[in-house]
């Protein structure tokens, strides 16, 4: 562990609050410089957490930029942060979409702009803090906070007609599995102690827990799996997100999709598989066959929707399943190409829905009917829809194909059969993305609404624009990135290998001694 | 400068970004200069790069220039590199020059359409794919082109976006090509896992090792040609193709005929070291490709629009590629590609000249007569249907003979299917030239006012094409030791060997009938027989050509007369064998029916039923509970005497 001297993941983590704490301060008519506020504000944590990147050391496998402050002593919580390769290009992800973010609500928003921007930034804090909590108590509070600003976000600035059912459903599911998971993480606090006699939420130290009994794991690791599955989501439990991301304001989506699912995937990675080996290795087929699934259901379910938002909502469900899929394929190819798509995903679902929100501003409706010929009066915005769908649909030398490409090599090194399933969902994001696109942008001109819509302005081609470079950076140079995670997904792999053999080894012994009556003397 | 083969696919690349970006503030004019320029200056370095290649000696010439490492992750590694050799060479030669000529006709065809820019911008992009297609060291970067020119096929076959069909169509190539695709993708992480790398050369030279008949490499193989066959238009994946003639003239006769179409042939020659280990598979190939070289034939038959008869023909020359691949001529294959893209795209630019000439009339049963009108474009087509069709001394001659001398070597009925489909070809193509040149005029008397020939601009491209397709075939000359060219060049490249092992399978399988015992002495090369089978396929051509003549020319009403005398079977063909609606039936609607009910059953039933049921679960028991708290004091003693009543009677009993 490197101690820096300057406390710089907490910089980032809290700035964004500190902007929501300025603009509680300011007043509600100055609607700008609330906007300027958080502009700044985001913009500022962006490029305080670049130097993150460039001097984030891609050879060394512990946690970085680690900070440790004793919080409630007695009952062993402590702040305590720090981050390795899987979380690294989380946390730039969500800093970097923070500004683009704020300029692309900044005249979709109208009403109650203050608190808007407070939830926007307080959000940013709390997603932050998800990624670089080492502390399981402190991930928990997190993760809970961070569902306030979204539901406030979905259930007052949403559609009107439907956004507090789906507001509510929104917080109920998640509010479930999240439940169950602080129940599983009270039990491992309990059983740590009754192990090792010490109190304590810290996750290095969970880690070193080998020997965890099969059957506690099994139960364990299910708790927490709700609370993560929910959130990726992944089939069966996927049915609030295309409510949510259909009600929510445009930004709300952008956020929603691009790094609140990518908190499921990301806990599986830090929590689920490192504390639970055998637990994990015995639910890859479940978790497997239900990634599959999602692929093809969310494909094929996008396929039939009206409405553009809920039509990239079940394509998430789709994309997240090759997520899932990777990380449990359990080798290197998979987890990197996992961990790189959950950024893909980010990236091109995010200026999906900013795409969809720019044409909802033009007409108010999402409607697919409603569109058709756009091409002809939105030539700029039609090439820039066009490159995000293709790499949504997974296009090589866009971002999209690395990831899946990954993803797919390690499942089929792992489960040629999984990877025969799984690729097929290449075929049918074709299918709906094309087909949709051809609806809203071929085709004449048949509306008369649609005749005059102008073309993108240049805030909003300024919003679209960083994310098309990276759209071509990690399909052209994945290596950038490919290379900062590279050592921790090896050292991650090998200590859960490690794990899982020690564990497995455990129950025999323990078997053996059952078997030859020499256990009760030795364990008592 | 063989290090600088990176400039090759990088120059039109450029072109994109110039027109693309910038575009808008320059004139015609300047996009289509630098269009044409970029392509140009492709061909010039390709070709120098060729002279450099071939003074090295045979052994040699295979050259790789690595740029970057691209994807890297574990034991998997693959880089951005190109890689040069005597087939790559070739295809780069012939990709960026017809390319080339077809830039240029296209700064006449496509001068008035508003959409010019864009037009050259996707046109540059397509040369930039196909080229990193054939000048890739890996699989995956193959594939990027692969993608790549799917793309662009998607977006210039629905160039016209306003209309629907072009639009669909678009939407059709793309998607059947992502079938394809599929199996190309299993297919390289079936190579990494059996050869632990994608580069070219690593697997060539690992797949030494292995013996024949192994199952991982049929498997590969097999894989494979499903890419090839949705990329190449073959049974089953072939229909789009014929939609795709949506897309302006210019665009089928580069995408659509000489070039991206003949990606898969190209993958199945460069993998023929894999293909030589896997005989189960060079006899799907090679069946596959005859089946849909003699089927598709059998729809141009029937077809009155001119570049519908232009695409079936191109299936079904793709066809007899495949079947020179799957009998092991994978030189022949080679060859037959090059020759086809002179002569193919040829027929393409005539037909758009013709089209040019009669406001865009595309149904031959509307042309006639216009031999007179439009003198360079009917020379020059019908320099191309006598190539087509494999008269000597033209191009396709040489080509289409090498395929079907192999094929008699292998079995006498791929060569009588092959012959029979060459009896079709001559007939339709010649049908198309005396329908649409010769005979009476049936012009729409409102457009024959204003038929007229095609500017220079659009009739040199084709007078250059037509040289090509005359002597083109010269580079092959058979029999004679040493005046093969073409075949001594690629030898390095597709082995001697090839031709052997597919001539087992086909000993092997039962079909092969009483020829294939002498299979074996055949490989010698009999003289005599050979040019005897030059002179029986010569008078297979002249009898289509005849067969046309009687029936479009000597009795006109000859057509009408078969037509309704086989009545059921004029239907089958006008209709394509209704492959389309087969497939509709089939795929199409049940998966779109299927979805509509996932969603509206599974996602708002079931678990949307579960999680509000549970809610309503939840306020019916609180709505049952709450009338227990009724405020008065009495009911609430009386449950507590129930209470202690019954604990009471628990503790006495037990």
């Amino acid at each position: 562990m490197n101690h820096s001297d300057f406390p710089i993941l907490s910089l980032i983590t809290f700035l964004p609050a500190v902007g929501a704490i300025l603009i509680m301060l300011s007043k509600r008519e100055g609607v700008t410089q609330i906007r300027l506020i958080a502009l700044v504000a985001s913009f500022m944590n962006f490029l305080f957490s670049l130097p993150l990147f460039f001097s984030f050391k891609s050879d060394f496998t512990g946690m970085q930029f680690v900070e440790q402050v004793p919080w409630i002593r007695e009952y062993g919580m402590s702040y305590f942060v720090g981050i390795d390769g899987i979380s690294l290009l989380l946390i730039l992800l969500t800093t970097f979409f923070a500004p683009i973010c704020v300029v692309a609500c900044w005249k979709d928003i109208t009403k109650r702009v203050k608190e808007f921007m407070i939830c926007l930034l307080l959000l940013e804090t709390g997603m932050i803090g998800v990624f670089v909590s080492l502390d399981l108590f402190l991930f928990y509070v997190f993760w809970e906070v961070m569902l306030i600003p979204m539901y406030l976000l979905i259930g007052v600035w949403g559609n009107p007609a439907r956004r507090i059912y789906a507001a509510i459903k929104f917080f109920l599911f998640t509010m479930f599995g999240s439940l169950l998971m602080l129940v599983a993480i009270l039990f491992l606090y309990f059983y740590n102690h009754s192990i090792t006699g010490e109190y304590t939420f810290n996750l290095l130290k969970l880690y070193e827990l080998v020997n965890i009994p099969t059957s506690y794991q099994i139960w364990l690791f299910l708790a927490f799996f709700l609370a993560f599955a929910i959130k990726v989501p992944m089939f069966p439990f996927h049915t609030w997100l295309p409510d949510a991301h259909t009600e929510a304001p445009t930004v709300g989506s952008v956020l929603l999709a691009a790094v609140l699912l990518k908190m499921g995937t990301y806990g599986f990675l830090r929590f689920n598989m490192p504390l639970f080996p055998v637990a994990a290795h015995d639910f890859v087929p479940l978790i497997s066959i239900l990634a599959i699934i999602g692929i093809i259901y969310g494909a094929l379910v996008s396929m039939v929707q009206k409405d553009l938002k809920r039509l990239v909502a079940f394509s998430s469900v789709s994309h997240l399943g090759f997520v899932m899929l990777g990380l449990f394929a359990l080798n290197v190819q998979g987890v990197q190409g996992g961990l790189i798509q959950m950024i893909n995903h980010g990236l091109s679902t995010g200026a999906l829905f900013l795409i969809v929100g720019m044409v909802y501003e033009r007409r108010h409706t999402r409607m697919i009917a409603d569109f058709g010929g756009l091409s002809k009066v939105m030539p700029v915005f039609a090439t820039i829809f066009m490159i995000v769908t293709l790499s949504s649909i997974g296009l090589p030398g866009l971002n999209g194909f690395v990831g899946e490409f990954l993803i797919l090599l390690g499942t089929f090194k792992s489960n040629v059969t999984y990877a025969v399933f799984a690729a097929t969902g290449v075929i049918f994001a074709a299918v709906y993305m094309l087909w949709m696109f051809q609806r809203v942008m071929f085709g004449e001109v048949t509306k008369e609404e649609n005749k005059n819509l102008k073309d993108l302005s240049m805030r909003e081609i300024g919003v679209l624009v960083p994310i098309l470079i990276f759209i071509f950076w990690i399909g052209l140079y994945p290596k950038t990135f490919l290379s900062k995670t590279e050592t921790s997904i090896q050292h991650f792999l090998s200590e859960f290998n490690k794990k899982y053999e020690a564990c497995i080894q455990n129950e025999k012994n323990d078997f053996l001694a059952v078997n030859t009556g020499e256990e009760l003397t030795v364990k008592k | 400068m063989l290090d600088y083969v990176w400039l090759i696919p990088v120059f039109p690349m450029i072109g994109v970004i110039i027109n693309g970006l910038l575009g808008r503030n320059l004139s015609k004019r300047t996009v289509g200069v630098v269009a044409c320029g970029v392509i140009g200056l492709s061909f010039l370095t390709a070709l120098l790069i060729f002279i450099d290649l071939v003074q090295l000696p045979p052994e040699n010439r295979s050259f790789e220039k690595i740029i970057y490492t691209w994807i890297l992750a574990g034991d998997f590694k693959t880089n951005i590199g190109f890689l040069v050799d005597p087939l790559s060479i070739i295809m780069m030669l012939v990709v960026s020059g017809v390319s080339f000529l077809i830039h240029i006709y296209s700064v006449g065809y496509m001068h008035d359409d508003e959409g010019f820019r864009r037009y050259f911008t996707y046109l540059n992009l397509f040369v930039f794919s196909m080229l990193v297609l054939v000048c890739a060291n890996n699989f995956l970067l193959m594939f990027v082109g692969w993608e790549g020119v799917g793309l662009c096929s998607y977006l210039l076959i629905g160039f016209w976006y306003q209309r629907k069909e072009p639009a669909d169509a678009g939407k059709k190539a793309f998607v059947v090509n992502r079938i394809g695709d599929y199996g190309f993708l299993l297919a390289m992480m079936l190579i990494f896992v059996t050869f632990g790398t994608l580069n070219f050369h690593g697997v060539f030279e690992a797949a030494h090792h292995f013996q024949t008949g192994n199952l991982a490499i049929l498997a590969i193989t097999l894989l494979l040609f499903v890419g090839a066959t949705g990329k190449s238009a073959q049974i089953p994946l072939y229909t789009w193709l014929p939609d795709a003639m949506e897309g302006p003239t210019p665009v089928s006769a580069l995408i659509h005929a000489a070039t991206m179409v003949t990606a898969g042939v190209y993958m199945v020659v460069r993998c023929n070291v894999l293909y030589v280990l896997a005989p189960v598979s060079l006899t799907v190939v090679a069946i596959v490709g005859i089946t849909t070289a003699i089927f598709t034939a059998s729809m141009a038959l029937a077809a009155n629009d001119i570049k519908r008869v232009l695409a079936y023909s191109t299936i079904s020359q793709l066809g007899y590629m495949f079947l020179a691949c799957g009998v092991g001529a994978f030189t022949a294959g080679i060859f037959h590609l090059m020759t086809h893209a002179f002569f193919k795209a040829l027929l393409f630019l005539g037909a758009g000249s013709v089209m040019h000439a009669l406001a865009g009339e595309l149904d031959m049963r509307k042309m006639g007569a216009l031999k007179s009108h439009v003198p360079k474009t009917y020379w020059t087509f019908l320099i191309a249907t006598l190539a087509i069709a494999g008269i000597f001394p033209f191009a396709g001659f040489f080509s289409k003979d090498e395929i079907l001398w192999n094929a008699f070597q292998t079995s006498t009925l791929l060569w009588v299917l092959g012959a029979g489909a060459a009896l079709m070809t001559s007939f339709y193509m010649f049908r198309a030239v005396f329908m649409t040149f010769h005979g009476e005029s049936r012009v729409d008397p409102e457009v024959a006012k204003h038929i007229h020939e095609s500017p220079p601009v659009m009739t040199n491209p084709l007078i250059v094409l037509a040289i090509l397709s005359t002597i083109g075939g010269f580079v092959g000359i058979p029999i004679i030791k040493g005046w093969n060219v073409f075949h001594d060049f690629l030898s390095p490249i597709t082995g001697g060997h090839a031709v052997e092992s597919a001539k087992i399978t086909f000993t092997h399988l039962a079909y092969a009938s009483g020829q294939a015992a002498s299979a074996g002495e055949a490989a010698h090369h009999h003289v005599g027989l050979e040019i005897l089978m030059m002179i029986v396929s010569l008078i297979i051509a002249f009898g289509g050509l005849g067969l046309a003549y009687y029936m479009y020319i000597k009795d006109p009403s000859a057509p009408k007369r078969l037509a309704e005398r086989f009545r059921g079977l004029y239907n089958l063909l006008s209709n394509k064998w209704f492959v389309d609606e087969i497939y509709d039936f089939l795929f199409v609607n049940p998966i779109k029916r299927g979805s509509g009910f996932l969603w509206r059953f599974f996602d708002a039933k079931v678990v949307d039923g579960m999680v509000n049921g549970s809610g309503g679960l939840v306020r019916w028991g609180s709505s049952v509970l709450k009338r227990i708290q009724t405020g008065y004091v009495q009911n609430y003693a009386l449950s507590i005497l129930i209470g202690v009543g019954a604990i009471l009677f628990y503790l006495v009993l037990r």
